[in-house]
């Protein structure tokens, strides 16, 4: 008994601590974002590499829920007379929802664990240790140029994420299932809210920098040569797509409550 | 006369595991001194908590005279630019081309323009034996004497005071070691560098020390001049020097 108490005391204590490592690690890298110097070409480089390549990836997702939203609402809607909902359906559950959620998971998949790798194998071969004999920060070299670039570029590929997700549906809906197109265009339009768009926008630089944060965060601290890079690269995206979800319910029961 | 670096009462411990165990150590300006000892006895713990990557957890590390070990950020870089190391698997940077390397921290630190960087890093090659030619590669395409080579040439370029050497030459055949070993100490000599290494390579101690001292469990057990260590009357140092697998020193060897 005394052995299992143990055992779960254990792992509350390990828990708290991995918990009070990662606010102090974001603590510090927030610290370091209005604290010169600036690193403006590697936010540049960085922003290219987690917004601009992710583009392809993020843009195909979210064609295919825009896709699959328009068929099942249909389907769903039939009964019921609902043809005209189509259209909100899909609008409302891209913007408010799908398009960041999709978009975040796909990030987190893609560049969480490029993130987490790269960092990784610089510290386990030392040079994150190299940058400090440098006179270079490492918080500021590496993590701040990768979390800006992840809270500026989220948003931007959301916005992506919601045009082609709604043209998904658009296409689903009008060339498949016979809906007229200029009503069907009325309807998204009439549907289109603007604080539903801004709430995707607002979750979505949350998600970019949850992702960028424990891709940081596993990656600068990975132990024990290539298996703890594996590890790393692993718990990166999955606690990132845990917390994805989780601060998805949190801020839409804040927006939407 | 003040020491350079001086270590004073350095304890470092990890969980259970005791790595330094109350260690005292001063380097005086211009000296080069070798750590040897077995593996695990805390020579990287030392050299990391001189740089400030590891936090002792008692004791004090003085450089020039001044207190190190509660240092905070721009204090502790400032402190930090009169150092150059050579990392045991050299820690290039595999993103960057060899003349960004070699320059990268006067460029970082001191905002050196690329193009005297460029210069300035070529320069610094030619004095590690490695020609204009090699200044575009990439670490991954160079050889490990090569990558040795570079990360010797990133160490001096910014003409630091104090360089440490983590294992300079370990992997490397015989021979290369001994170009990597008469390259440290033509350079530090050039540059009137203190100099700190640690290695359980003898040809590499004999040939770059000044004095050599040996860890053991966390404490400093023999030090003396280079010339002295095959006369040290210490069973320690002679199993160790003469790789001997009977002796005091008792290795953990976990049979298959």
């Amino acid at each position: 008994m005394n052995d299992f108490l143990a055992t779960i005391g254990r792992s509350a204590l390990d828990f708290f601590a991995s918990v009070g490592r990662l606010f102090i690690f974001a603590g510090v890298a927030l610290s370091h974002i209005v604290r010169p110097p600036f690193y403006f070409k590697l936010l540049l480089r960085q922003m290219m590499l987690i917004g601009y390549n992710s583009l392809p990836v993020v843009g195909l997702t979210s064609l295919f829920t825009g896709m699959v939203l328009a068929l099942q609402s249909h389907t769903g809607f039939a009964g019921l007379g609902g043809d005209a909902a189509v259209a909100l359906l899909v609008v409302l559950s891209v913007t408010r929802e799908l398009g960041p959620v999709i978009a975040g998971l796909m990030v987190a998949g893609r560049v969480g664990a490029a993130i987490a790798a790269e960092l990784g194998t610089m510290s386990v071969t030392d040079q994150i240790a190299a940058l400090s004999t440098l006179s270079t920060n490492p918080y500021k070299y590496l993590v701040v140029p990768r979390i800006l670039a992840g809270i500026i570029t989220m948003p931007m590929l959301v916005v992506v994420a919601d045009v082609i997700g709604i043209l998904g549906g658009y296409i689903v809906a009008v060339y498949l299932l016979g809906a007229n197109p200029s009503s069907y265009l009325h309807e998204t339009w009439s549907a289109l809210k603007f604080p539903d768009f801004m709430s995707g926008l607002y979750k979505a630089a949350m998600f970019g920098f949850v992702v960028t944060l424990m891709g940081c965060y596993h990656g600068y601290h990975s132990r024990g040569g290539a298996q703890g890079v594996g590890a790393a690269t692993t718990n990166a995206v999955v606690s990132s797509s845990i917390l994805i979800l989780l601060m998805d319910y949190l801020l839409t029961s804040v927006f939407f409550s | 006369m003040t020491a350079k670096i001086a270590i004073k009462d350095l304890y470092k411990s990890f969980g259970r595991k005791k790595v330094l165990q109350g260690l005292n150590l001063e380097i005086g300006q211009g000296e080069s001194v070798v750590v040897i000892g077995g593996s695990g006895t805390g020579k990287s713990v030392l050299l990391k908590c001189i740089l400030g990557l590891l936090k002792p957890d008692s004791g004090e590390i003085f450089v020039d005279g001044q207190p190190t070990t509660r240092m905070g950020g721009s204090e502790r870089a400032h402190m930090l630019a009169k150092f150059g190391m050579l990392f045991q698997g050299a820690a290039l940077f595999d993103s960057l081309p060899v003349w960004q390397n070699v320059s990268f921290g006067l460029i970082q630190g001191q905002g050196m323009k690329l193009a005297e960087a460029k210069k300035l890093a070529i320069d610094t090659l030619s004095k590690v034996g490695l020609g204009a030619d090699v200044a575009d590669l990439y670490p991954a395409e160079l050889s490990g004497g090569m990558q040795k080579r570079v990360g010797l040439a990133r160490a001096i370029a910014s003409k630091p005071e104090i360089i440490f050497f983590d294992e300079p030459t370990t992997g490397l055949d015989p021979i290369m070691s001994d170009v990597i070993n008469q390259l440290i100490a033509e350079r530090v000599r050039d540059l009137g560098a203190t100099a700190l290494s640690i290695t359980h390579d003898m040809a590499s101690a004999r040939k770059i020390a000044d004095r050599i001292v040996m860890l053991y469990q966390g404490k400093i057990i023999w030090q003396g001049k280079t010339a002295e260590i095959d006369h040290s009357g210490n069973a320690f140092v002679d199993q160790f020097i003469h790789g001997r697998a009977e002796g005091p020193i008792q290795m953990e060897v976990r049979a298959s």
